[in-house]
């Protein structure tokens, strides 16, 4: 039977990969995941698990590692944050190329300069493109929940891919919450061993991490897309089963009060718990407001979100992250990107909110909402802005 | 790049890359890179082997008469055994 504990959520994130029958962490510590791979390295020194933690000298180290104890079968997990997400850049791209299941936690921050250890979404923007599937959790219970099913999502034969799961610096890796930790066995039930399609063993001949000229590369690249993108699939089948055997639900993109919304608001991570109650009381206030919640960011789910928007007059969409000198904020991006040429497009306004840690209130989204409220139809849209940036 | 064996379209190729051929880069044949090959004037060379040990190729082997040849299937024309054949058995030709 799950218990309800009050625990920090990094801690939790340990003790959730913790149920996931791992082989092999490694880990390097950086502000604020710091709790993630720190308190996994009590539960193993504890024996609790029987895993082995490697106490690497950097991220590069860090991924490098999760990377080949993958490739001889074991189920690793690792976490990072911000210039230490960007130290693994290198490999990256790599360990979704090589296909192996490698699961990330993510305790996301600013990315320097100026220094700044607070949260936005900046650290995995700069690694969207690499392949990963991208996971967004609001609050602790999905931290724990997406961490049991990143594995299972990401072992799947169909998706062979590792899984990033974000969760916003100190927004959630340092908030106390009471959380539904499932037991053991019902992981165990959830989540089968992991059967590697194929493993680094002398028995077994196989080369991975093989060179791509051009003559293949495009392929290669191709198939590398094609399986990010059917992964959606999996996904959202993995979160009917997770719903089924634990009762809470998890879709791409999850709607709140959108029926009869004319404004919408589009948020990813912990910010769409605030946003949650400036609907509520826009709602009261009679107006029609509404939200909708990404979870899931890479692969983009495109479909889902036509379908969600269907009837709304405004999207106000909410980026944590500037891509310096684009068109819009990554999220921005998206939507327009996913929606151009829709028939009854709504108007997309774009708010870069909550950089380097700056508080996001309900009175932000109220405003936001209102403001947005009046973007009109055939008025060129504005890029992006940056909310309540002075001087502006 | 011709006479290489591999996957054509995006589907045939396996998950990661990964091959489960053993040895098969010996499939590939680099020579086709080369701008000037090797030739061997048996008549200085020492049987000493120094070119067999510094190619990078490791394309160089010994005959049944114990004198060293380059197969060109492999040879990259990188001229590393020519440079380092003090008695001077072996020049570089150009191809073509």
């Amino acid at each position: 039977m799950a218990k309800r504990i009050g625990m920090e959520i990094a801690l939790a994130a340990a003790e959730a990969a913790a149920l996931c029958n791992l082989d092999v962490v490694a880990a390097y510590p950086i502000t604020p995941n710091t709790h993630i791979p720190e308190h996994l390295s009590d539960i193993v020194a504890d024996g609790r698990i029987d895993a082995e933690f490697i106490c690497v000298e950097s991220e590069h180290s860090a991924l490098s590692a999760c990377c080949g104890a993958s490739a001889t079968g074991a189920r690793t997990f690792t976490a990072t944050s911000s210039q230490g997400l960007l130290f693994m850049g290198e490999i990256m791209p790599i360990v979704s190329a090589m296909r192996l299941p490698v699961v990330m936690a993510i305790g996301n921050r600013a990315l320097s300069g100026p220094i700044n250890i607070w949260n936005d979404h900046s650290d995995i923007m700069s690694q969207r493109d690499t392949g990963w599937i991208s996971l967004f959790a609001a609050d602790g219970q999905e931290v724990i929940d997406m961490i049991i099913q990143a594995f299972k999502i990401a072992e799947h034969r169909e998706v062979m891919l590792p899984v990033n799961l974000n969760l916003d610096g100190f927004q959630l890796t340092h908030v106390v919450e009471p959380m539904l930790f499932p037991d053991q066995q019902e992981v165990d039930e959830f989540l089968p061993v992991y059967k590697p399609y194929a493993a680094l063993h002398p028995d077994h001949v196989v080369s991975m991490g093989t060179l791509g000229a051009p003559d293949i590369f495009s392929e290669a690249m191709k198939a590398k897309d094609e399986a990010l993108i059917n992964s959606k699939k999996i996904i959202v089948q993995v979160w009917k089963e997770w719903e089924e055997k634990f009762g809470r639900t998890y879709e791409p993109i999850e709607a709140y009060k959108t029926e009869g919304a004319e404004v919408i608001l589009v948020t990813m991570g912990s910010m769409g718990d605030t946003a949650e109650v400036a609907v509520d009381e826009l709602r009261k206030r009679k107006m029609p407001a509404g939200l909708l919640r990404l979870k899931l960011w890479r692969p983009f789910p495109s479909e889902e979100l036509r379908k969600a928007v269907k009837g709304a007059k405004v999207l106000a969409v909410m980026d944590r992250a500037i891509s310096f000198g684009s068109a819009s904020g990554p999220l921005g991006a998206e939507t327009r990107a996913s929606l151009y040429g829709e028939a009854d497009c709504p108007v997309v306004v774009n708010d870069i909110i909550g950089l380097g840690g700056r508080d996001v209130t309900v009175g932000d989204f109220i405003q936001i909402i209102e403001t947005a409220a009046q973007a009109k139809k055939g008025k060129p849209e504005r890029g992006y802005e940056i909310y309540g940036v002075r001087g502006s | 790049m011709a006479d290489k064996k591999g996957p054509e379209t995006w589907q045939e190729i396996n998950p990661g890359c990964m091959v489960f051929i053993p040895g098969n880069a010996r499939e590939y044949h680099t020579g086709s890179w080369r701008a000037q090959r090797p030739v061997y004037d048996n008549s200085k060379c020492i049987k000493c082997g120094i070119c067999y040990i510094f190619c990078p190729e490791g394309c160089i082997s010994q005959d049944a008469e114990g004198y060293f040849v380059a197969d060109l299937d492999y040879c990259k024309g990188c001229g590393i055994c020519a440079h380092e054949c003090w008695p001077g058995a072996i020049t570089m030709v150009e191809e073509g």
